[in-house]
């Protein structure tokens, strides 16, 4: 089964690159996803069986992100036969600077993206810390091209931006696996193979120093992928230049699976008896990405930036809820599955935005609701749930935090935290509602027009689903994340 | 065999040392070249048995990718490039040599104060490894052309697989060699896109990559 996971997309990946047409590279596109969203849901009935000698086997936190990732892959593809056949052909012009430009062969763009899925799937099931790392790398390799889609000197500069600095970072994190192969290396008993029941289960006969020095370099090497700032410098450009059904997959799946290689080292960190040590690194990381985001989001000029800071944000929640422990950590891996839908579909819907008014500019887009019907209500929507307004699951998942940290008299945290949220909230409001009321600068859209239903339903039952958890969360979803939250201790 | 490691480790240092002075842009591949070869040779002599094919084997494959492979990837991304030969570092090369003076200073003393991860092997492998890994960024940030950031990056990993080889043992080999590919592509890519950036830029600058930020519009 885990086999299958990995190997469907990598074909997949194969035939988009041989096949001819675009039209059957697009069917394949959403074939494979369904496929892939299948075999990713079988996991749920039958627990797959180890592979490879434990190295890839499927745990809570990997089958959480893996249905996550599926899920997700799978609403961006469908979207991607609507936004792919909307890109015009041939050489076009910049809408905002006038230059020509063209973009890459959709062949390659075809193969990288199922290569990304094949490369986020790998970091899933990974119980082996050099073959997370391998899948962590091997994300960064397979976007890359993504982001340099539309040829031209911005999404160039994002894309070598996001190459050079994601690659130090996780070379870091390479770093980061030696230290801890030294601390599992016997000074005090056997040596242990980096495999994380393994791990886990001789984490007493670590040595603490290297154990120490090994998470502070998982950390800046991971977070740097995850966005947590001080290290998000290439997330805001990437997000911004790229398509956005890419955005979508960086934001909503790519960032999980930088956390869970933190929460792989965290895990060991408190198996051995130091978590402590790594939560008070957690908590302060998280505090500080959801302040520069805040600062960032008050006032920006570009929608997708925008979106790119809440992400900054919210892994910062996600972060401080996994820093916080006990009931902090099922709120932070639940705040990870509403955050990742949530986020995704904004993108999506953004997308559907920068088609009709053809500028990326809060100030340039007027009325929304009414040149986009549909799109604008999900805008709207998605505003709400990303903020964390009640219904929606969001508003649950920062509650569960918020109480964590009361319940734990953290006080000065939780009043950091709500002040924030509320600054963000406040932020996004101004643009969002900006954007979707107020009259559009010709009339020429004031009807309403009909959106394909391809480029709206994937966004809608996204929202849908976030809709759903923040009213009942299904005892098997429930269940899983309580595993994965336990895991973490 | 502990002498042979350490006068592989030396010549790392001075690669590291030739690399931060120099100003021409062949120059440092060729000097990153040859430092992938070194590593190769550190496997090597930093292998238990020599009888067995693990060593060799990965030995060869190191030799290939930083020595062969990679130099030629980047001369051809930036071949018939109309760019200027020399780095134009932001950073002057004698205090760039300065510096990397000062780090190697810093690196032995931190090493001396780790616990030795490894009894049987030598000293000067984690002062080494953390010497080069501070080269290498130091490269990165304060080079202006993106083919010298590549080759930080580089140096950096050599840094990370000198600790990797030295310090640890017992590392799956096909884990190492999944790593390795890794590696490959990353450069691969990174070619490819240096490739582009000077097709658009006509140049290979990074402070010229500058029209994405927040506030200036």
């Amino acid at each position: 089964m885990i086999a299958a996971l990995l190997l469907i997309p990598v074909l997949g990946a194969v035939v988009a690159y041989a096949l001819r047409s675009n039209a059957h590279r697009r069917a394949m596109l959403v074939a494979v996803a369904f496929a892939h969203a299948a075999v990713a849901g079988g996991t749920w009935a039958s627990e797959p069986s180890p592979w490879w000698g434990g190295w890839l086997a499927l745990d809570a936190p990997g089958r959480l992100f893996l249905s996550v990732t599926s899920a997700l892959f799978l609403a961006a593809a469908l979207y991607g036969v609507a936004a792919l056949r909307r890109e015009l052909p041939g050489e076009r012009e910049d809408f905002e600077e006038g230059f020509l430009f063209d973009n890459a062969p959709e062949a390659t763009f075809t193969a990288c993206l199922l290569l990304f899925l094949a490369a986020m799937t790998l970091v899933t099931v990974s119980q082996s810390f050099v073959l997370l790392w391998v899948g962590i790398e091997a994300t960064t390799l397979a976007s890359a091209p993504l982001i340099y889609f539309h040829r031209h000197h911005r999404s160039l500069e994002a894309a070598w931006k996001y190459l050079l600095i994601c690659s130090v970072g996780i070379a870091l994190a390479l770093l980061g696996n030696f230290f801890l192969a030294v601390a599992a290396s016997g000074g005090r008993g056997a040596p242990v193979p980096l495999v994380l029941p393994d791990l886990l289960r001789a984490a007493g006969t670590l040595d603490v120093a290297w154990l120490k020095a090994a998470f502070l370099l998982f950390l800046v090497g991971y977070g740097t992928k995850m966005g947590l700032a001080p290290l998000h410098a290439w997330l805001p450009d990437a997000h911004s230049e790229a398509p956005s059904l890419v955005s979508a997959l960086l934001s909503g799946a790519l960032l999980n699976c930088a956390l869970l290689g933190i929460v792989r080292a965290q895990q060991v960190c408190a198996a051995a008896g130091q978590a402590a040590f790594g939560q008070e690194l957690l908590v302060g990381f998280g505090l500080l990405s959801m302040a520069v985001a805040a600062v960032f989001i008050a006032g920006q000029a570009d929608y997708k930036r925008m979106l790119a800071y809440s992400s900054v944000e919210h892994m910062g929640i996600l972060t401080l809820g996994i820093g916080l422990g006990g009931g902090g950590t099922f709120g932070g891996m639940l705040h990870a599955v509403n955050h990742s839908l949530t986020k995704a579909a904004l993108f999506l819907v953004a997308g559907n935005i920068l088609a009709e008014y053809r500028s990326k500019s809060t100030a340039d887009v007027r009325g929304v609701l009414r040149v986009l019907p549909v799109s604008g209500m999900l805008w709207v929507a998605g505003f709400l749930a990303i903020t964390g307004t009640p219904p929606f699951g969001s508003f649950l998942s920062e509650l569960t935090i918020l109480k964590a940290a009361l319940d734990q008299g953290r006080t000065g945290v939780a009043v950091a935290y709500l002040a924030l949220l509320g600054v963000i909230f406040v932020g996004m409001a101004t643009a969002v509602l900006g954007m979707a009321q107020g009259a559009p600068r010709d009339a020429r859209g004031v009807r309403g027009r009909r959106e394909p239903l391809l480029s709206v339903v994937p966004a809608g039952a996204l929202i849908a689903v976030v809709l759903l958890l923040g009213v009942y969360v299904p005892p098997v979803v429930h269940s899983v994340i309580a595993e994965a939250a336990r895991a973490l201790g | 065999m502990s002498d042979g490691v350490d006068a592989v480790l030396i010549c790392i240092v001075l690669t590291s040392f030739v690399l931060v002075g120099a100003s021409r842009l062949g120059t440092c591949i060729r000097v990153v070249a040859l430092q992938g070869v070194l590593l190769g040779v550190l496997t090597l002599a930093a292998a238990e048995s020599v009888l067995s094919l693990r060593a060799p084997l990965l030995a060869l494959t190191i030799v290939g990718l930083k020595g062969a492979a990679f130099p030629w990837l980047l001369s051809r991304a930036v071949r018939d490039a109309d760019v200027r030969r020399e780095i134009e570092p932001f950073v002057g090369y004698k205090v760039s040599l300065l510096l990397a003076t000062l780090a190697l200073a810093a690196s032995l003393w931190l090493g001396a104060r780790l616990p030795r991860p490894n009894p049987a092997m030598s000293a000067l492998v984690v002062p080494v490894a953390l010497f080069t890994i501070q080269v290498g960024l130091f490269i990165i940030i304060s080079r202006k052309k993106a083919l010298t950031q590549v080759l930080g990056y580089l140096v950096m990993e050599n840094g990370i697989y000198a600790f990797g080889v030295g310090a640890v043992e017992g590392t799956p080999m096909l884990l190492e060699l999944a790593v390795l590919l890794d590696l490959l592509v990353a450069v691969f890519v990174m070619g490819i896109t240096l490739f582009h950036i000077r097709r658009e830029f006509n140049h290979i600058d990074t402070d010229q990559l500058v029209a994405l930020r927040d506030w200036v519009r």
